[in-house]
């Protein structure tokens, strides 16, 4: 054993480094971790009339590099700052990793912008970084998928679980005159968001002017563009007197339209769903989807941008029934938790589809 | 061209290159040089692209965001030094922290967790050096293989899901400075770390068969080395160190998860083989590699400084940096080898 006592004394060195000054300190005593988590954000008091400084700099931070989604949000950043006369860059890392936003954050916060926009990988992971940047004054602003609550001063939500859903079924109720047999063509059956919204569709169906709408029916295509085209034409053979499909899952919706328009049915059952513009344009223009919905990308990244200014402004905090003025989306109020709401989904018709490219 | 091929192709031609190399050396100094010149080179080229540069805040943050990277290259030092290889340590460093993560949601004191997770990194590591040295497979296939495999493992423990409740204690002690300075409680661990393998590479006796095993295996064997032995050794720490890696991730971000890390062992690999280790064994020091982490960080912080370059850059630098620290030395041996040949007549195994 020529080799123990290196091997042996580097072990022990390893270990004794790593349990240098010790201490037990055990999952049950959440207190001591709780005690780091208080709240740096939300420290003095909303000035609604504060000017928002000239040369206003940002820096926002998606979830990965490259992908057309988050391109879109922060253009509607970049948008909101040039509005205001400020500028912001997008800097962000080449794979979405739990970790990998924080050394972009520590570079950002070198470069002492007034505020960071950012699209979470990883709601705690980025929060020790964040909570650093805060402490030097720069503001945090959350959006599309959110960090530790203590670790921004404002959440921006596309939207709610609730409005989804209600939303959904307005538009449907409306294709079909609030009368008929409906199904839903969902993702997978265990999707969280899915089951979330699909609960929420029930409890508005249960509305008395929907009283004449049947929900027959909740198949799942499990995000498959082959499986949703299958479960469309067995939700149609086995409900013949089917009146609407809707679809809140891009693929779902596409998929769908896909089958509706080669089939008898085409105009005939009514399709809505959450779909990207640029998939169903041409099931809008061609008749077989008269109306779809889904948030606008670009917007989430306006209003983004219009908080991180009135929050570097003054003009908000972060406390919960603040209000503020962000640009052409109109005036927004602080929700619980810091999060502000962009709004109910948008629906895309024959009329405004070609306002949108995405 | 014929001869060079078959110079370079055999292992007979070792002396000769080795010679060779002697001729390079001379012609550019020693590697370390080459490095501290690169390292003025970036430190103007980066307080170009950004006054925030040269800052205590850079050293902080950047050396920070390098911590795992930079212990896992020690140990990795010893194992290319021995002519082997090791991909599997940023799976190794994932599997770490899903242990992690697991023994938290069970209820296991931080005290209890970090020394078993540096045993789970020296399993791992012992089970590749158990298939290299008993074996015999080639420790590039084999840890590619455990490069999926461990990984794979790290989400079989935790799934997708991350634990983030670890007390304030010791993430503070992972994220936060030595006793008031800018210099990150990471890279005093990695400092004394440094040291300790440089004493073990650079002054033992075990050190000295390492590189022996690098420069040439079979007569390292017949000088009555325990070459399996020492391999297997090699394998286990860097493994232990990668557990240990996994600890400092996880408590520094205040997050265990098994998609930690990922693609850490192309960054580790690089500031291994442009610190001067040779790919091919036998040659590099601990130093060499330390300045080569200097470089590199100091490169991925004045990209993220830069207000126009991506962040893709980073991979892009990062890759040509592997590849000509691999070429470079090789090509100039090839360079030194040619001139060599035509001032001198061809040996008569030309016949």
């Amino acid at each position: 054993m020529k080799y123990a006592r290196p091997l042996l004394a580097a072990l022990v060195l390893m270990a004794a480094l790593a349990l240098a000054a010790c201490g037990e300190t055990k999952n049950d005593e959440n207190a001591a971790s709780d005690g780091a988590k208080s709240t740096p954000t939300a420290s003095g008091e909303a000035n609604p009339n504060a000017e928002i400084p000239k040369g206003l700099k940002t820096v926002s931070i998606p979830k990965q590099l490259g992908n057309p989604y988050e391109e879109f949000e922060h253009s509607g950043i970049d948008e909101a700052l040039k509005e205001l006369g400020g500028s912001n860059r997008i800097s962000g890392p080449t794979d979405a990793g739990a970790s990998t936003q924080i050394p972009i954050i520590n570079a950002a916060v070198q470069q002492k912008p007034d505020a960071i926009i950012i699209a979470g990988n990883d709601p705690d992971a980025v929060a020790p970084a964040l909570k650093q940047a805060a402490a030097k004054g720069i503001k945090i602003v959350g959006m599309d998928s959110d960090v530790a609550p203590d670790a921004r001063s404002v959440f921006i939500n596309q939207v709610t679980t609730e409005l989804v859903g209600k939303n959904q079924v307005e538009s449907i109720a409306r294709q079909i005159n609030n009368k008929g047999e409906i199904a839903i063509l969902s993702a997978t059956a265990n999707a969280t968001n899915q089951n979330a919204w699909i609960k929420v569709m029930k409890e508005t169906l249960k509305d008395p002017k929907y009283k004449d709408i049947k929900l027959v029916k909740v198949a799942y295509g499990d995000d498959d563009d082959q499986k949703s085209f299958q479960e469309t034409q067995g939700l149609i053979q086995a409900y013949p007197n089917l009146k609407g499909i809707i679809s809140p899952t891009t693929v779902g919706v596409a998929a769908a339209a896909r089958y509706l328009s080669t089939s008898p049915q085409k105009g005939k059952i009514k399709l809505t769903g959450l779909g990207f513009p640029n998939q169903m344009r041409k099931f809008v223009k061609d008749g077989t989807v008269e109306e779809f919905q889904l948030w606008v990308p670009k917007d989430v990244g306006y209003l983004a941008g219009q908080a991180a200014a009135a929050l570097v402004a003054g003009r908000i905090t972060g406390k919960e029934g603040e209000k503020f003025k962000a640009g052409r989306l109109g005036d927004y109020t602080i929700g619980a938790n810091g999060e502000i709401v962009l709004g109910p989904l948008t629906t895309f018709t024959a009329k405004n589809i070609d306002n949108f490219d995405f | 061209v014929r001869d060079v091929q078959t110079e370079t192709a055999t292992p007979e031609a070792a002396p000769v290159a080795r010679a060779a190399r002697g001729d390079w050396r001379a012609l550019f100094g020693r590697w370390e040089a080459l490095l501290i010149g690169l390292l003025v080179l970036l430190a103007i080229a980066g307080q170009i692209i950004s006054a925030e540069f040269l800052t205590t805040d850079s050293f902080t943050t950047g050396s920070l965001d390098l911590s795992e990277v930079a212990l896992m290259a020690l140990p990795l030092t010893l194992v290319i030094v021995a002519a082997e290889i090791d991909l599997s340590v940023a799976s190794v460093l994932a599997l770490s922290s899903a242990v992690m993560a697991y023994l938290w949601n069970h209820g296991q004191p931080v005290e209890t967790i970090i020394p078993v997770c540096i045993v789970v990194g020296a399993l791992c590591g012992a089970f590749n050096g158990f298939l290299v040295t008993r074996l015999g497979l080639p420790s590039l296939a084999v840890t590619i293989g455990t490069l999926a495999l461990f990984r794979g493992l790290a989400f079989v423990v935790i799934g997708d899901q991350s634990v983030t409740d670890f007390p304030a204690l010791w993430t503070d002690r992972a994220f936060g400075n030595f006793a008031g300075t800018f210099v990150p409680d990471t890279m005093v661990l990695f400092a004394l770390l440094a040291a300790a393998f440089a004493v073990v590479l650079h002054a033992t006796p075990f050190g000295r068969s390492i590189y022996a095993i690098g420069a040439n295996e079979e007569a390292a064997y017949f000088s009555g080395l325990r070459v399996k032995r020492v391999k297997l050794i090699l394998f286990m720490l860097s493994g232990a160190v990668a557990g240990l890696a996994g600890v400092v991730i996880s408590l520094r971000n205040s997050t265990a998860a098994a998609n930690v890390g990922q693609g850490f062992e192309l960054t580790v690999i690089t500031a291994v083989l442009l610190g001067g280790v040779s790919i091919f064994g036998g040659r590099g020091t601990i130093a060499g590699v330390i300045l080569a982490l200097v470089l590199l960080g100091g490169i991925q912080k004045a990209l993220l400084l830069s207000e126009s370059i991506s962040s893709y850059w980073i991979q892009i630098v990062t890759g040509t940096l592997l590849v000509g620290s691999v070429l470079g030395p090789n090509l100039a041996r090839r360079v030194a080898e040619a001139r060599r040949r035509r001032s001198r007549p061809l040996p008569e195994e030309g016949s």
